[in-house]
C-alpha cells in the first residue's frame, strides 16, 4: 500500500490544466465561480458543454464507443478534480450522467443513434421526470399514467421537483403502466419530447429565489412506443441502474476541499480584537474538524476508486457517500456564513444570474455564501433523501 | 418567582395574536422580491395599538413598561413572521434614545411613539466580526463636535431610517472597550450616504458611508470615549427582542413540521410515524422549550437587573444559534422538497432564525462572550 502516483497521471493532469487554462472563457469562469448549487446557470454551462465536447470530454465515463475518452477510473477521477478547482460549472447531469448511461445499458440501437450524439453536443437538453407529488421517497408509489393506444401511449398525471424542466426539451419519465401487482412491476420507462402537446411546465422558486425545480403537466400526451427505454413494466430496472448513478457516481471531497479553501481565505480577511478570524481557536476548531471529517471522505472515495480500478463492487462504501458528501457540504455552507456573519445576510440573488449583474453590495465573495447555504439544504433531501440511504445501508449492508 | 402574565402582559400578548391571526406576513414574504417602501398602513396600527408606546416614559406618550412586555410583543409577532422594523426602530432607535439627554428624549421619543420617526444602529462593519470593541469607524474631533469617516454594513432598516445611532471609535484601536462614542446622526445629514438592500430574511437594511459628516456635540448619546455601556446595554435589549422574535418562528416551524409529519404519506403510512423522524422531531421539541427557558431566564434577569443577565443574554442568543439552527434545518429536511420552496411558510421562517444568527455575533461569538463575561 502507498501513495505514489504515476508519471503518466502526472502528465494527465497537465494535459488537463492546459487545457482549461486555454479554453475557459471569462464567461464561463464568472459562471463557475458564482454558482450556488449543483445546477449550473444554463447558457454558460451549455457553451462550456460544447468546448468540452469539441474536445471529445464531455462524457469520459461513456463507453469509447459511444463518444467516452477511455480514459481509466484514476484519469477520470483526475479530469473531475481539476474541473472543480477550475471552478468550472458543473455540467447539467440528466443528459450525461442519467439518460445516457441508462440508453447505453437499456437503449435499443436506434435509441443510441438517435440520442447520444445529441447529449453529447447538448442539442437535446434532458429533465429527469421522477418524483410526483405523493411520490418522493416513496418513488414507487408513483401514479402518473399510460395507457397503450396502438402504437401511443397516452400519459396523464404530474411529475415535480423536475429540475430544469422549463430549459428542457427532452425527459425521461417513470410512468404506471399497470395497475395491478406490485408497484415496482407495473413501472414503464419513456423518452419525451417536451413539445409534445398537453405538456405543461410551472417553475417552482426556491428558498433562494432561483426557479429551479418544476411541476411538469401530462394531459393526454402522446408517446410514441418506440420511446420505450426496456421492456413495459420494467423500467424500475432501468430506474434502479439510473439511482445508482445519481448515488454512488460522483465524488464529493474535491468539490468541498476547494470550498473549505474559499472559506479560509475568507476567514483571513475577517477582523477580530486581536487579529483576524483564522487565528481564533474557536474557529479553528470548526474548520479542523470539517477538514478531518472531509479528508476522511476522500479516502472513502479514494478506496471506492482503488475498488472499481481492479473490477471489484465497492458496495456499501458508495452507498455512504451520497449522505457524507450532501453533509459535509451542508455543514461547509454552514461554516462558510457563519464566517461571513452579518455579511451573509446581505441579500443580492439578481447579482448572480450571468448578464444580468448588478453592482454588488459589501464584498463580492459574500454573495454566494446564503443562497449557496439554503441551496444546499435539498442535498439531503433529492436523489434518495438521506433517510432512504440510511434506511438502504441499514438493510443491505448491516442487515437490520 | 412567577411565571404568568400580569393583566397587561396579557393584554399585550391577546392584541398581538388578534393582529397576527389577520396580518400574517408570509404572503408578503412570497410576494417581496425587490427593494419596497416601508409599510406605513401596518406602522401606523402598530402605534395605534401601543405598540410602539410599550418601553417609552408615559411623559413621552409611552406605557412606560419593560422588556418583559417587549418580549411578550415580539414573540407573538414572530409566529406572524411581521416585517415591520420594530426591532431596529423601537428596541435599538428607541433604546438609545431613552438612554440620550433629556432635550434629545422630548424631540424624538414622542415622534416615535406616534409612527412618525424610524430609527436604526448603525453597528457592524464589513470584514470585522462584530463585538462592540471591535468599532473601527472613525470619529475624530471636529468644529464643535466630531466628523465621521468610514463605512457601516447591514444596518437593519437602514435604508428607512430617519434618525441613525451610529457607534463610532473615538479614541484608541479596535479591540478595547474604550474609546467608543454613539451619536445621533441624521439620514439625510450631508455626507451620509446609502446603499439599500434587502436582507435573506425578507427584510432590508443599507450600507451606509459616511463621508466627513459633522455630528454636533450635544448628540452625543453617552459621553464622548465612554459609549461602550450604553451600548452593551441597549444590544443586550437588542438581542432578548432578535430572540424573542425567533422564539415565535421557531415554535411555528415546530407545530407545521409535526402537523405536516402526520397528513403526508409515503409508504401507505404517515411519516410521523417513522420512529427516526419521531425523534428528531422530539428533539426539535426539547430545542424549543430549552430556547424558551433561556429567553424567559435572560430577559426577566435582564429586567430584575442580576449580574449574571448578560451571560444569560449570550447563552440565549448562542442557543438560538445552535438549537434553533437544528429546529430549521429538520423542518426543512422532514418537510422534504416542499420546505425548500417560496410557496411554503416553512423556508420564510427558517430564514428569519438563520438571519438572526448572523446579527451581531453569531452562536460562537456569544459563546465566547459568555466565557468572558463571568
Amino acid at each position: 500500500m502507498d501513495l505514489q502516483i504515476p508519471e503518466s497521471e502526472k502528465s494527465f493532469r497537465d494535459e488537463v490544466r492546459t487545457f482549461l487554462d486555454e479554453n475557459l472563457t471569462d464567461g464561463i469562469r464568472r459562471a463557475g465561480k458564482r454558482v450556488t448549487s449543483v445546477f449550473s446557470p444554463v447558457e454558460e454551462v451549455m457553451a462550456w458543454q460544447k468546448i468540452l465536447h469539441k474536445q471529445g470530454w464531455a462524457a469520459p465515463h461513456w463507453p469509447e464507443a459511444y463518444g467516452g475518452t477511455g480514459w481509466s477510473v484514476n484519469q477520470r477521477a483526475i479530469f473531475a478534480e481539476e474541473l472543480v478547482r477550475a471552478e468550472t460549472p458543473p455540467l447539467v447531469p440528466m443528459g450525461l450522467q442519467m439518460c445516457g448511461p441508462c440508453l447505453i445499458g437499456y437503449g435499443t440501437d436506434a435509441q443510441k443513434a438517435e440520442y447520444l450524439p445529441k447529449i453529447l453536443s447538448g442539442e437535446h437538453f434532458w429533465c429527469q421526470g421522477y418524483s410526483e407529488p405523493g411520490s418522493g421517497s416513496d418513488l414507487a408509489s408513483l401514479k402518473t399514467f399510460a395507457e397503450k393506444d396502438g402504437d401511443d401511449y397516452i400519459v396523464n398525471g404530474t411529475k415535480i421537483w423536475t429540475t430544469y424542466a422549463h430549459h428542457a426539451n427532452r425527459m425521461f419519465a417513470l410512468v404506471r403502466t399497470r395497475k395491478d401487482g406490485k408497484p415496482q412491476q407495473g413501472i414503464t420507462f419513456l423518452l419525451l419530447d417536451m413539445d409534445s402537446p398537453g405538456i405543461t411546465v410551472e417553475p417552482i422558486v426556491g428558498l433562494d429565489e432561483v426557479p429551479e425545480q418544476c411541476q411538469v403537466w401530462f394531459d393526454n400526451v402522446r408517446v410514441p412506443r418506440a420511446n420505450r427505454v426496456g421492456e413495459e413494466n420494467d423500467g424500475w430496472t432501468v430506474a434502479k441502474y439510473l439511482l445508482m448513478f445519481e448515488r454512488g457516481g460522483q465524488e464529493y471531497a474535491p468539490g468541498l476541499q476547494v470550498l473549505l479553501e474559499k472559506i479560509r481565505v475568507m476567514a483571513r480577511k475577517q477582523q477580530v480584537a486581536n487579529g483576524f478570524l483564522s487565528d481564533d481557536p474557536v474557529w479553528q476548531h470548526r474548520m479542523a474538524a470539517l477538514e478531518a471529517d472531509i479528508l476522511a471522505l476522500a479516502f472513502t472515495e479514494k478506496r471506492i476508486k482503488s475498488a472499481l480500478s481492479s473490477g471489484k463492487d465497492p458496495g456499501a462504501l458508495a452507498s455512504m457517500t451520497k449522505i457524507l458528501g450532501t453533509e459535509l457540504l451542508q455543514r461547509a455552507t454552514e461554516l462558510r456564513i457563519e464566517t461571513l456573519g452579518s455579511q451573509a445576510l446581505l441579500w443580492q440573488p439578481q447579482a448572480l444570474v450571468p448578464g444580468d449583474e448588478q453592482p454588488v453590495i459589501g464584498p463580492e465573495y459574500a454573495l454566494t455564501g446564503m443562497p449557496h447555504y439554503l441551496n444546499s439544504r435539498a442535498c439531503s433531501i433529492y436523489g434518495g433523501s438521506n433517510e432512504v440511504q440510511r434506511g438502504i445501508i441499514a438493510k443491505a449492508v448491516l442487515g437490520l | 418567582m412567577n411565571f404568568q402574565m400580569s393583566e397587561e402582559q396579557q393584554m399585550l400578548a391577546d392584541s398581538a395574536r388578534n393582529f397576527v391571526r389577520d396580518h400574517s406576513d408570509v404572503e408578503k414574504h412570497r410576494q417581496n422580491k425587490k427593494l419596497a417602501p416601508l409599510d406605513q398602513t401596518t406602522w401606523q396600527q402598530f402605534a395605534e395599538l401601543g405598540w410602539l408606546a410599550v418601553p417609552f416614559d408615559e411623559k413621552h406618550g409611552g406605557l412606560g413598561l419593560g422588556v418583559t412586555e417587549t418580549m411578550v410583543l415580539l414573540e407573538t409577532l414572530g409566529e406572524g413572521l411581521i416585517m415591520a422594523p420594530y426591532i431596529a426602530s423601537v428596541v435599538f432607535g428607541g433604546g438609545f434614545l431613552r438612554r440620550a439627554p433629556a432635550t434629545v428624549q422630548d424631540e424624538h421619543i414622542p415622534a416615535l411613539v406616534e409612527g412618525r420617526l424610524q430609527m436604526a444602529f448603525a453597528a457592524e462593519e464589513y470584514e470585522r466580526v462584530f463585538s462592540l470593541a471591535n468599532t473601527a469607524l472613525r470619529a475624530e474631533p471636529g468644529d464643535n463636535g466630531l466628523v465621521l469617516n468610514g463605512t457601516k454594513a447591514c444596518v437593519l432598516n437602514g435604508d428607512q431610517a430617519d434618525l441613525l445611532v451610529v457607534l463610532a471609535r473615538s479614541a484608541g484601536e479596535p479591540g478595547v472597550t474604550d474609546g467608543l462614542s454613539l451619536m445621533l446622526v441624521p439620514a439625510d445629514a450631508p455626507g451620509v450616504e446609502r446603499l439599500a438592500h434587502r436582507t435573506v430574511d425578507g427584510r432590508q437594511g443599507a450600507e451606509i458611508r459616511f463621508r466627513d459628516v459633522h455630528v454636533p456635540a450635544d448628540a452625543l448619546i453617552g459621553d464622548l470615549h465612554r459609549g461602550h455601556d450604553v451600548a452593551r446595554a441597549v444590544l443586550q435589549e437588542g438581542l432578548l427582542a432578535i430572540s424573542a422574535e425567533c422564539v415565535g418562528s421557531l415554535s411555528v416551524l415546530l407545530d407545521q413540521t409535526v402537523e405536516y409529519s402526520k397528513t403526508r404519506k409515503q409508504f401507505g403510512v404517515p411519516i410521523g410515524s417513522f420512529q427516526t423522524l419521531q425523534h428528531r422531531m422530539v428533539d426539535m421539541f426539547i430545542h424549543m422549550e430549552q430556547t424558551r427557558s433561556l429567553l424567559l431566564a435572560a430577559t426577566l434577569k435582564y429586567a430584575a437587573g442580576h449580574a449574571d443577565a448578560a451571560s444569560a443574554v449570550h447563552a440565549l442568543k448562542a442557543q438560538l444559534g445552535r438549537g434553533g439552527r437544528r429546529i430549521v434545518q429538520e423542518a426543512i429536511q422532514i418537510h422534504g422538497g416542499m420546505g425548500m420552496t417560496d410557496e411554503l411558510g416553512v423556508g420564510h421562517y427558517a430564514k428569519r432564525v438563520t438571519a438572526a444568527d448572523g446579527m451581531f455575533g453569531n452562536a460562537d461569538r456569544q459563546l465566547m462572550a459568555m466565557a468572558g463575561a463571568s
